[in-house]
Order: C-alpha cells, then sequence, then structure tokens
C-alpha cells in the first residue's frame, strides 16, 4: 500500500539521519514530497511511504519511539462541500490527481488518499473550498490526531 | 437584421399561450437539453416537436459582467451618496441620491490586488453578492457633498438585504453562447480569467455547459428575447436585452451554432428572491474577483427546428483553442484548432499534436441541477413561459438552405 504521512520532529531529534534508519531496517519505499527543518525549531516532513501495511506500521513503531509525530496527510486537507460548486477548476491544477473528474457523471471528486497537500488547491479554487491545515508556522499548536 | 419570423412553414407550430395552457393544465412535456439530445436521435425532430413543449438548460459559472443596482433608503437628515463602499468594494454612486450600483469585479479598496504576484482577490463585489442573498449583515458607508435638499454628508451603517428597500441583480452579460477553450503556450505560468494554466501548453482549459448552456440551444435567438422569463440565481428572472459583446455575426457552424464567443444576454431579476447556493463570489488567482451565476432558460419547442436546436449535441458544438500565454493578451487572432465539447469532456484533447488534459471551470453538475429545477417548476406550473416582445440581432440561418445538417 501507499500511504503519505505528515512527520514532525521534535527541535532535539532534527538532526538525527531518521530516514536512513528507515531504508536500512524496515523494507519501506519513501518518497520525500516536502521537508522543512529549520535551525531551532520543529522539523516538518510530508513523506510518501510504500510497502507492506505490517513494515509501514512497523516503521512508524520507531519513528514514534524517537518522539517524531506521524499522521495521515489525509486528514490535513480538507475540501467544504458546502462551498464547492463543483466547477472543475482545481482538477486542472492538481499535479496528483487526487482531485479530479469523474465521467461521465462531471462530478469533481477529491480523493485525500492521493493528495501530497502541495496546497496549489487552496488559492486555485475560486470559492476557498480546499483548505489544507499544515503550515509550518503554526504547526506548534496544532493537536496530533 | 434579419427578420425572426422568416415566414418558413413547419410540420408542427405552437405558440406560447398554447404551451403555457398545457403548463397550467399540468400537461406540458418538460424535458432537459441533455434529454432532448436523445429524444431528437430516435425520435426526429418533427415527432420530438409533437411530444416536448419546453427543454430545459442551465449553466452555473464565473460571469463577470454582473452587478447589483440597490437603493439603500434615506436617512435623517436626508442624503445624496456620491461615494458609496459595501463591505469597503466600492459601488457606483452617480445615479439618484440613495441609488447605486455595485459591479461583481470590484475589488474591495485595500485589496493587495497583484502586487503580491498572484494576487488572491479574496474580497470583492461578487462577495458583497453572496453575503447578502446569505442574509449576512453587510457595512454600507456613504460620503456627500451636502446641498439645500440633502444636507447629510456621511453614513456608516450595518445592513441586510431585508434592510435595503430594493435590490435587483442587474448582469449586462450573461451566459456567453459558446467560448475559447484556453492554452498557455509561453514558458511561464499564467492566471487568468480562464484559470491557471501552466506554461507550455500543459493544461487546457474552457468554460461552458455545452449542450445544456441556454444559448447553445437556441443559437439564432429565435426564443430567448426580450422578456423570456428565466432562473435565475435561485429565483426567477428576465432576459431584458441582448447583453454587450453580443456578436451574432460570429463564424457557424453547419447547424447553425458558433464556435466562437457569439451572443449573450442581459439578465435582471429580485435578488431578495435569489439564494447563495447559485450566486457565489469567487476570487480567481492573479486575476481578480467576481460572481458565479446560475442560469437556465426554458426553450419552448415551438416547432421541429426548436427541436433541432436543442437536440444539437457536444459532439456537434464546437470551440477554438486559443493561446492566453500570448495570443490573448496581444490581440493576436490565431487558433490552434477546432474541438468539439464531447473532446473537452473527454478529459485530453490534441492540441499541435500534442495530448493535453483538460479542465471546465463551469460547474456541470450545478447546469444539470439548473436544468432539473426549471424542469420541475414548469411541471408544477410554478413557472409560465415569457414571450419575448422583442428579439435579439440574429443571422440568417436556415437547416434546408443547401442540405440538411449531415
Ligand atoms: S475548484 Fe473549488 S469549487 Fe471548483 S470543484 Fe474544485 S474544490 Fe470545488
Ligand atoms: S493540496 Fe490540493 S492540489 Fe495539492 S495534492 Fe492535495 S488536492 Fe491536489
Amino acid at each position: 500500500m501507499t500511504k503519505i504521512f505528515l512527520l514532525s520532529y521534535p527541535k532535539e531529534n532534527s538532526s538525527q539521519p531518521v530516514i536512513c534508519q528507515l531504508v536500512k531496517h524496515y523494507d519501506v519505499e519513501f518518497n520525500i514530497l516536502k521537508a522543512e527543518i529549520l535551525p531551532q525549531r520543529d522539523g516538518y516532513l510530508i513523506l510518501e511511504m510504500k510497502g507492506l501495511k505490517e513494515n509501514i506500521n512497523s516503521a512508524l513503531e520507531y519513528l514514534r519511539s524517537l518522539g517524531v509525530k506521524a499522521e495521515r496527510i489525509a486528514g490535513r486537507v480538507h475540501r467544504d462541500e458546502k462551498k464547492c460548486f463543483q466547477c472543475g477548476a482545481c482538477t486542472g491544477i492538481c499535479p496528483v490527481g487526487a482531485l479530479h473528474i469523474q465521467q461521465p457523471e462531471m462530478t469533481v471528486v477529491f480523493e485525500p488518499e492521493k493528495c501530497t497537500a502541495c496546497g496549489l488547491c487552496v488559492t486555485g479554487c475560486p470559492v476557498r473550498a480546499m483548505a489544507v491545515s499544515f503550515d509550518p508556522a503554526t504547526e506548534e499548536s496544532c493537536v496530533m490526531a | 437584421m434579419s427578420e425572426q419570423k422568416q415566414g418558413k412553414t413547419f410540420q408542427v407550430n405552437k405558440t406560447y399561450a398554447e404551451i403555457n395552457a398545457r403548463i397550467r393544465a399540468g400537461e406540458a412535456v418538460v424535458v432537459t437539453a441533455d434529454e432532448m439530445v436523445d429524444i431528437v436521435r430516435q425520435e426526429g425532430p418533427v415527432e420530438a416537436a409533437r411530444r416536448v413543449d419546453v427543454v430545459t438548460t442551465g449553466t452555473f459559472s464565473v460571469m463577470c459582467s454582473s452587478g447589483m443596482f440597490f437603493n439603500f433608503g434615506q436617512t435623517n437628515p436626508t442624503i445624496k451618496g456620491q461615494k458609496v463602499w459595501v463591505n469597503k468594494v466600492s459601488a457606483y454612486a452617480g445615479l439618484a441620491a440613495v441609488d447605486a450600483y455595485i459591479g461583481v469585479t470590484e475589488p474591495s479598496e485595500n485589496d493587495p490586488l497583484n502586487q503580491v504576484y498572484p494576487g488572491e482577490f479574496r474580497y470583492g463585489g461578487g462577495h458583497v453578492i453572496e453575503d447578502l442573498v446569505a442574509g449576512k449583515k453587510v457595512l454600507l458607508e456613504v460620503k456627500a457633498y451636502p446641498t439645500d435638499c440633502y444636507a447629510n454628508t456621511k453614513m456608516h451603517k450595518e445592513v441586510t438585504l431585508a434592510d435595503l428597500p430594493y435590490a435587483l441583480l442587474c448582469n449586462p452579460r450573461n451566459g456567453y453562447q459558446n467560448y475559447n477553450c484556453a492554452v498557455n503556450l509561453s514558458d511561464r505560468i499564467v492566471y487568468t480569467y480562464m484559470g491557471t494554466l501552466k506554461p507550455n501548453c500543459r493544461n487546457a482549459n474552457y468554460c461552458s455547459a455545452g449542450q445544456l448552456s441556454p444559448l447553445l440551444n437556441d443559437p439564432l435567438y429565435r426564443t430567448i428575447g426580450i422578456g423570456t422569463r428565466i432562473f435565475l440565481g435561485g429565483g426567477v428572472g428576465y432576459v431584458t436585452f441582448q447583453g454587450t459583446q453580443h456578436n451574432p455575426a460570429a463564424p457557424r457552424g453547419d447547424n447553425g451554432v458558433p464556435i466562437r464567443p457569439a451572443g449573450t444576454m442581459m439578465v435582471q431579476g429580485d435578488l431578495k428572491k435569489m439564494s447563495p447556493e447559485w450566486l457565489r463570489g469567487v476570487s480567481l488567482q492573479g486575476y481578480g474577483c467576481s460572481l458565479a451565476v446560475g442560469l437556465g432558460v426554458p426553450i419552448p419547442i415551438l416547432n421541429e427546428e426548436m427541436a433541432q436546436f436543442t437536440g444539437i449535441s457536444d459532439e456537434e458544438i464546437f470551440t477554438h483553442v486559443v493561446d492566453y500565454g500570448y495570443d490573448y493578451t496581444n490581440g493576436v487572432a490565431r487558433t490552434y484548432g477546432k474541438v468539439s465539447y464531447a473532446q473537452l469532456r473527454s478529459g485530453e484533447i490534441e492540441v499541435a499534436g500534442k495530448k493535453v488534459p483538460t479542465a471546465p471551470l463551469s460547474s456541470l453538475t450545478g447546469a444539470r441541477k439548473i436544468a432539473e429545477t426549471l424542469k420541475s417548476w414548469i411541471q408544477q406550473g410554478k413557472f409560465h413561459l415569457g414571450e419575448p416582445v422583442d428579439y435579439f440581432p440574429t443571422a440568417d440561418f436556415s437547416f434546408d438552405k443547401p442540405e440538411p445538417q449531415e
């Protein structure tokens, strides 16, 4: 399976070669979609993990044991269904097809599992129906799900 | 300009009065423009015209030339408003003392516009209209110079739509009959009223409800004219004139359907009876503010020609691919090919031998819902057809001139 996670590191751990350890010890493929590790700040990483469910789970266990918080990115991106008027503008913007047109009904579908939280749809949507609640500047105050 | 009734004889001839009588009796046969495509295909235009009385259409998308006339009531002492703002969005007040017009593309006074490119344009005239229709309070600010009969110089108060003595949605140009398919052949991203266009032709945006779109179902304006009663913003409105830029002389296909932007409608209706579901303030990144308007027009099937027009499908409606990276801005009239709405809806078109993914900007689910809503209003006898008192400028056309279509 493929899952996209938001990892947040406490300050003290930011410099640890966590990802290298993951590759070595767990049979999981990684794809770093976005990384933000600022000195003296908590670090953030959006990571796609591909592999067996058990392996991904043990990788997550390991991360948690290091104090790294991991959560599915899908929970951080939201479409306000009441606001969305199904125009389709976002389908030309979303780079990974998480927002796409379903044929033949021509409805605009949002699949959070595919979303990488790139944020392009947030300002691209004319009625601001899309929200990505991942902002490193305010991340510290967020409670992890 | 050519006359609408060309003295042509038809096998089926119905009048507005007859159709309205059937609506009143609950006997009218009403179908959507989507449904009509199949009916005409299966039964032919003559049979379809015998059977169907009204075809309903719909479109729900950004329509820039829109706005609201409003009267905000007098103060004590009286005032002759010279400058008016609603939620910091400037309205035009060069009318009578307490009348004004707010346009949907007007951004709020403190908007940074495109200074931080691409600008967000978070709030504008379209959002004011949506907020009002949603029953929200808006801040009304008026500045004036004093006269002997209007002594007041300032007004500053929160109002709701209910507080305004009069509010008329009045859109000088809506429901464009066909529109360009936009691509960007330059090497930088462009932010346009046709959405965000990636460099080197990596996406194509289009904006029409195609076979459901009002003016594409009456391509020669035979029934849509001054006085046509319509679905507007969730309420009832009227076509009051041809819209600005109405161009009946645009090139047309053998079926009479324009292949370029052509006809437009000016529409208006009582804003107080409309709904925020169908009037949505929009922010087009890097471009500006506007309003998405839900619009639906019933087409009376007066004869087999109207059946044939309303039976035209997305496969038979074409538009041109236009470059918004350079050509559009610089007035270069160049086309990168003709594509049908069926191709556009398939999600991919070919431009200069390259496959390009397409995205709509016009809500098709919205358009369908409007056509269905209008259909049920008519079926329930709640909505009657308005017979035009006059017609738009049109072009000469007949299905049976040189040879029938296809
Ligand atoms: S751009 Fe916004 S309103 Fe349009 S379909 Fe996408 S999410 Fe919905
Ligand atoms: S944030 Fe929006 S544009 Fe980016 S991947 Fe997710 S859905 Fe697509």
